[in-house]
């Protein structure tokens, strides 16, 4: 029997989770689940998050990701690209950042592959991921889980993790921290003793097994793993009707 | 003073090797007829400073890149710079690749004459080996915090595009960012703005509040009326980005045919008005 929501749907809700209790910061979000995510944080459970609309404006109101709006547009504020960067300084921010790749302790790379002096493959480059990771908040969304992903060691670190921020000491690092990573076939979080990746809770037809066999190193598997909530009602037709209507959700999840 | 120029007069003003700063963000409201006029120049050997879009991959494309100072290179409707890309995995540039508000705090270093600024963006990251001349700095106060002193990026020329200014050099921006043209222009020795339209200095306010004068006159050596000059990047709102012709440019790094094709199309032309001639009849 079909469970009557997709995978994408299952990973939207679970992102969306991982802003619960923000309150009133600025949320960012990269990849289309997570900008549904976001959109769906802000209709039900976190009406306080600040958006932007990906140019310089605050918006009150949710648009759809295709920029749709119900009613008029609503502008509540300007955040110009200099504001960002001193709003993140100064803490007030949760990002969801794609991971090109991403090691036990939560080194995360998606500036190149190979060696950063003459790369096999550029990629987006450090962007603004030494500066978020160091100052606020982070988590981090992974749409086809694999070996290539979840590596044994980066290639180049743009965002750092428990490792790195434990050497740099706890003044340093004090507003270091990795929230939770959300990939196609569960959700992850460092609350072990040693901060490495834990699962922790797989999606709903995804086995233990599969998720470990697509990890390229020893993922922390504790107890009975639970499933990943499944999106409700109301959820599913917010994602569905106004947020994604395209269903742009299905072309970015791996199944 | 009337600091109107041309843009071929401010790119003979440039020196093979020099440290040149370009203005705007990704594929937006980049000063591209200054940039198109550096392509039709001898100059090589340049290190360019940039949010980079088009402005980088251009350059890169026709050889005139020793060095990239960076936090991303993006088309934005395209998110890898496909020149750019090819680029770095050829190992044809060096890149001092910085995290996007360390290259702001270099350049607003440099603008207020300080040797670094000290942030916390960097600490932990790759950053630091990419670019082994970083320094740290420890808090001299109680905390005794250690941050990362991000070194002034001093610039010996900027170029930036602007929707409006005066003859003076006093400029508007119109749309909805700024971005940092006025770091661009302040960490500089020689500053030149291209703009779609020259108006005189009291309708400067006809077109928007004065909040949008972001750059006064005494940021600016030469000012250049380029009408589409930031084509094929957006410069809203007297132009949106031309999504098709962008297209055209990114599959032009395929292949050097592609590349030869659209350098003879677009690029080794005799100067800005053929350019614009061959973006309308296309």
């Amino acid at each position: 029997m079909s469970p009557g929501f997709t995978r994408a749907e299952v990973c939207t809700a679970a992102v969306a989770d991982v802003f619960r209790g923000d309150g009133e910061v600025l949320a960012s979000a990269f990849g289309t689940v997570p900008a549904i995510a976001l959109r769906l944080a802000k209709l039900t459970f976190e009406p306080d998050l600040l958006m932007t609309d990906g140019v310089a404006f605050l918006r009150a109101d949710v648009p759809s990701i295709d920029g749709d709006s119900e009613g008029e547009a609503v502008v509540e504020g300007w955040l110009p690209f200099r504001s960002v960067f001193d709003l993140l300084w100064s803490g007030r921010r949760h990002v969801v950042m794609v991971a090109s790749q991403l090691d036990r302790h939560g080194n995360h790379n998606f500036a190149c592959i190979g060696d950063h002096r003459k790369p096999r493959a550029q990629l987006l480059g450090m962007r603004g991921a030494p500066g978020n990771t160091i100052n606020h908040p982070t988590s981090y969304w992974v749409p086809s889980h694999s070996p290539k992903v979840f590596v044994e060691k980066v290639d180049v670190v743009s965002g750092v993790g428990y490792d790195r921020a434990a050497a740099l000491g706890e003044r340093s690092a004090r507003f270091h921290e990795i929230r939770k990573v959300v990939s196609n076939l569960g959700v992850f979080d460092f609350a072990t003793s040693d901060r490495t990746l834990r699962l922790v809770s797989v999606h709903p037809g995804v086995a233990i097994d599969e998720v470990v066999a697509n990890t390229g190193f020893e993922l922390v598997v504790e107890g009975d793993v639970p499933e990943t909530r499944a999106p409700t009602h109301a959820e599913l037709e917010l994602i569905r009707k106004r947020l994604d209507p395209a269903g742009s959700r299905e072309k970015e999840v791996k199944v | 003073m009337d600091k109107r120029t041309t843009a071929a007069a401010a790119v003979a003003e440039l020196r093979d090797g020099m440290t040149v700063g370009i203005g705007g963000w990704g594929s937006r409201r980049k000063p591209m007829a200054l940039v198109r006029e550096i392509l039709r120049s001898e100059l090589s050997d340049l290190t360019l400073v940039s949010y980079g879009g088009p402005d980088v991959g251009l350059l890169c494309a026709a050889g005139k890149v020793r060095k990239l100072i960076y936090g991303f290179v993006s088309l934005d409707s395209i998110p890898l710079e496909p020149h750019f890309r090819a680029a770095r995995q050829t190992g044809a540039i060096e890149a001092a690749e910085l995290d996007e508000g360390m290259l702001q705090w270099g350049l607003y270093a440099a603008a207020l004459r300080l040797p670094f600024l000290p942030t916390r963006a960097g600490l932990g990251t790759d950053v630091l080996s990419i670019n082994p001349d970083l320094r740290l700095v420890r808090s001299p106060y109680a905390d005794g915090e250690e941050l990362v002193a991000m070194p002034a990026i001093h610039l010996d020329a900027a170029l930036v595009h602007m929707n409006r200014a005066d003859a003076r050099g006093n400029a508007q921006f119109l749309g909805p960012d700024p971005y940092f043209d006025d770091l661009f222009c302040m960490a500089a020795k020689r500053r030149f703005l291209s703009c779609e339209k020259i108006v005189e200095t009291a309708d400067l306010l006809k077109g928007g509040s004065v909040h949008t004068l972001k750059i006064n006159r005494s940021l600016v050596d030469g000012v250049i009326e380029t009408p589409n000059g930031a084509h094929f990047t957006e410069c809203p709102p007297d132009y949106g980005r031309d999504e098709a012709f962008q297209r055209e440019y990114a599959a032009a790094a395929k292949d050097p045919e592609a590349w030869a094709t659209f350098r003879e199309r677009y690029v080794d032309l005799p100067n800005e008005e053929a350019y614009q001639e061959a973006v309308r009849s296309r």
